[in-house]
């Protein structure tokens, strides 16, 4: 009998969420970081040349917006480095796996309770973004960002997956370290293969086309089910508690 | 069952429990487990059954196997080999999250979320349990080790007693048929550690069996029914006044005013003495076949020598005796 259950799924999310509003450190970082990613494409958009010396306003717009994907792929690898060595650290790790719940509910409890804020900050950030343009910026600009649905969908489809490799990939850290500090900083490595694929399409090696944004999405998502699985083999109980290795 | 020092004793069968008064099916039922990590023996070989209702001690040195065995048997840890049988499901992977419905393990440090409250804490095993009746079982719980009123109370600002009733709450709100308890006293005041021994005499009462993992051998004899002493081996299992007896049968201790001249010269002359040895000048331990008759002829011979006896009487002897005689055969206490 091994189902699984929404219901203990919940229950740790529900805890987890609970437990970062009140460690207020928590809460600060998690709402200071993207507005600080929000600083630099909205002024990017606001210094664009006006139309009359700009050949193609597309050029300049699509750095600044590409720029907002450092959002997902940054902010959740903290918490999810936490995830794991976090619990053991303080103790609660082993009365948690007493418990029925399943190594699927665990992961996936802990998982969700990173990404559901992250898209959340992720997507009000870019709602912001979005209003600052259509309302303030040049027409020009504005039309350029708009009428780019590579942009925008870029921007919808590979928040969530880039949020998820992270997630993964401080997961699988917080499951081999053996403190937090070490883990955190090992899970802050997550971000690089991101920040590379968005530098690579900024710089124009690829230039963003809708196909593009599609097949990299497409890519990431294989990238991600491939990341989870790993880190579901790692998630061995025995391995959990004891911090090494399962051995017969 | 018989005991011999240096020697792995063998669990006694199921029937031997129910003839000391323990009915019903095991509850656990271990047969020859092993964990090994790489080179690294936890524990071997272990053998042992525990009845429904039963209190049951397990002890031994630091390192000797007892936690890793709590959590072998609580699905946490995968053993190297035999085989096991809890609260009537068999010990596999599979079968992880059924046996994990039937029992509550609570580790030394009862390991709870800081920054929520009691009943927060509650609340998150409540739900991982799936209990529907939650506020009961929590309100329950609570009332049974008097933190009642301390329900609204954030767990970081509890001290180490009150935060190990909270980790006993959790363990009672599940309502399990067998409790792991891990030093569930350690680090508390007298008066906080009685009132969890009170509580474990209730749960026995309910018929809720107890595995009780200690240190504190006074602990053990007063609230466990039999108790098992594991050094990676299984040293012993059995009640603590049987072991008492059988480890230290047939000894008679002999206290003297003034030392006697030659112990060892006149010892040897008394026919019913089989060994004896003396651990501080005018006390003599003496090892005879049998306690009735050789008890007259030991005074008879010491006031024929001239001694002047102040008494003579069977040695008492605590659990820590058995502990400590059982494991110093394995060297200075400590698990290889």
């Amino acid at each position: 009998m091994n189902t699984f259950s929404s219901a203990r799924l919940m229950a740790v999310i529900r805890k987890e969420m609970r437990d970062y509003r009140r460690k207020r450190s928590i809460v600060v970082t998690m709402l200071i970081l993207p507005f600080m990613f929000l600083i630099e494409p909205v002024v990017a958009i606001f210094v664009v040349p006006a139309s009359s010396g700009v050949s193609d306003p597309r050029n300049y717009v699509i750095l600044p917006v590409l720029y907002l994907l450092l959002i997902p792929s940054i902010m959740p690898s903290t918490l999810a480095a936490f995830t794991v060595v976090g619990e053991r650290e303080q103790g609660t790790l082993e009365p948690l796996l007493t418990t029925p719940i399943s190594q699927q509910e665990f992961i996936a409890g802990k998982g969700a309770a990173v990404l559901i804020p992250t898209m959340a900050l992720t997507y009000g950030v870019y709602g912001l973004f979005l209003l600052a343009v259509e309302v303030f910026a040049k027409s020009v600009v504005s039309s350029a960002i708009f009428g780019q649905g590579s942009l925008l969908v870029a921007l919808i489809l590979m928040a969530p997956l880039l949020a998820s490799w992270s997630i993964a990939v401080g997961m699988a850290v917080s499951v081999r370290a053996t403190e937090i500090r070490v883990a955190q900083q090992l899970g802050a490595l997550a971000s690089i293969p991101p920040v590379l694929l968005i530098l690579i399409l900024a710089v124009g090696v690829i230039h963003p086309t809708l196909a593009v944004a599609l097949i990299f999405s497409i890519i990431l998502l294989g990238v991600d089910v491939r990341a989870i699985r790993i880190v579901a083999k790692m998630m061995n109980r025995e391995r959990l508690v004891t911090g090494s290795k399962p051995s017969r | 069952m018989t005991i011999e020092r240096g020697t792995p004793v063998h669990p006694p069968s199921t029937s031997s429990i129910v003839e000391a008064g323990l009915k019903g099916e095991p509850a656990l039922v271990v047969r020859h487990l092993t964990k090994r990590f790489g080179d690294r023996t936890a524990y071997a070989d272990v053998s042992f059954e525990v009845a429904h209702g039963e209190v049951f001690g397990f002890l031994g040195p630091n390192g000797a196997g007892k936690t890793t065995t709590v959590r072998t048997l609580g699905t946490l840890i995968v053993p190297s080999s035999g085989t096991a049988i809890v609260a009537g499901i068999p010990l596999s992977a599979e079968n992880g999250v059924e046996i994990r419905q039937r029992i509550a393990i609570m580790p030394e440090n009862p390991g709870l979320y800081d920054r929520l409250s009691v009943t927060e804490n509650l609340e998150y095993f409540a739900a991982l349990y799936g209990f529907r009746d939650a506020h009961v079982r929590i309100n329950d719980a609570l009332d049974a080790v008097n933190l009642a009123d301390r329900a609204q109370d954030l767990c970081g600002g509890l001290s180490k007693g009150l935060r190990q009733r909270v980790g006993l709450a959790r363990t009672l709100m599940s309502d399990p048929q067998i409790m792991f308890l891990d030093e569930p006293t350690s680090g508390l005041d007298p008066v906080a550690a009685l009132e969890v021994h009170t509580l474990i005499n209730s749960l026995r009462a309910k018929g809720v069996t107890i595995f009780l993992t200690t240190h504190r051998l006074d602990e053990a004899e007063k609230l466990c029914d039999r108790v098992a002493i594991l050094n990676t081996k299984l040293r012993t299992v059995g009640r603590p006044a049987d072991l008492r007896a059988q480890l230290f049968h047939n000894t008679l201790q002999v206290r003297t005013r003034t030392p006697l001249a030659n112990p060892g010269a006149f010892f040897a002359t008394l026919a019913s003495i089989n060994e004896w040895h003396s651990n501080e000048p005018g006390t003599y331990e003496l090892e005879v076949a049998d306690v009735k008759s050789a008890a007259p002829d030991i005074v008879r011979g010491l006031v024929g020598e001239g001694a002047d006896v102040i008494s003579v009487g069977e040695s008492a002897h605590s659990l820590e005796d058995v502990y400590l005689a059982l494991i110093d055969d394995d060297g200075n206490g400590t698990a290889p």
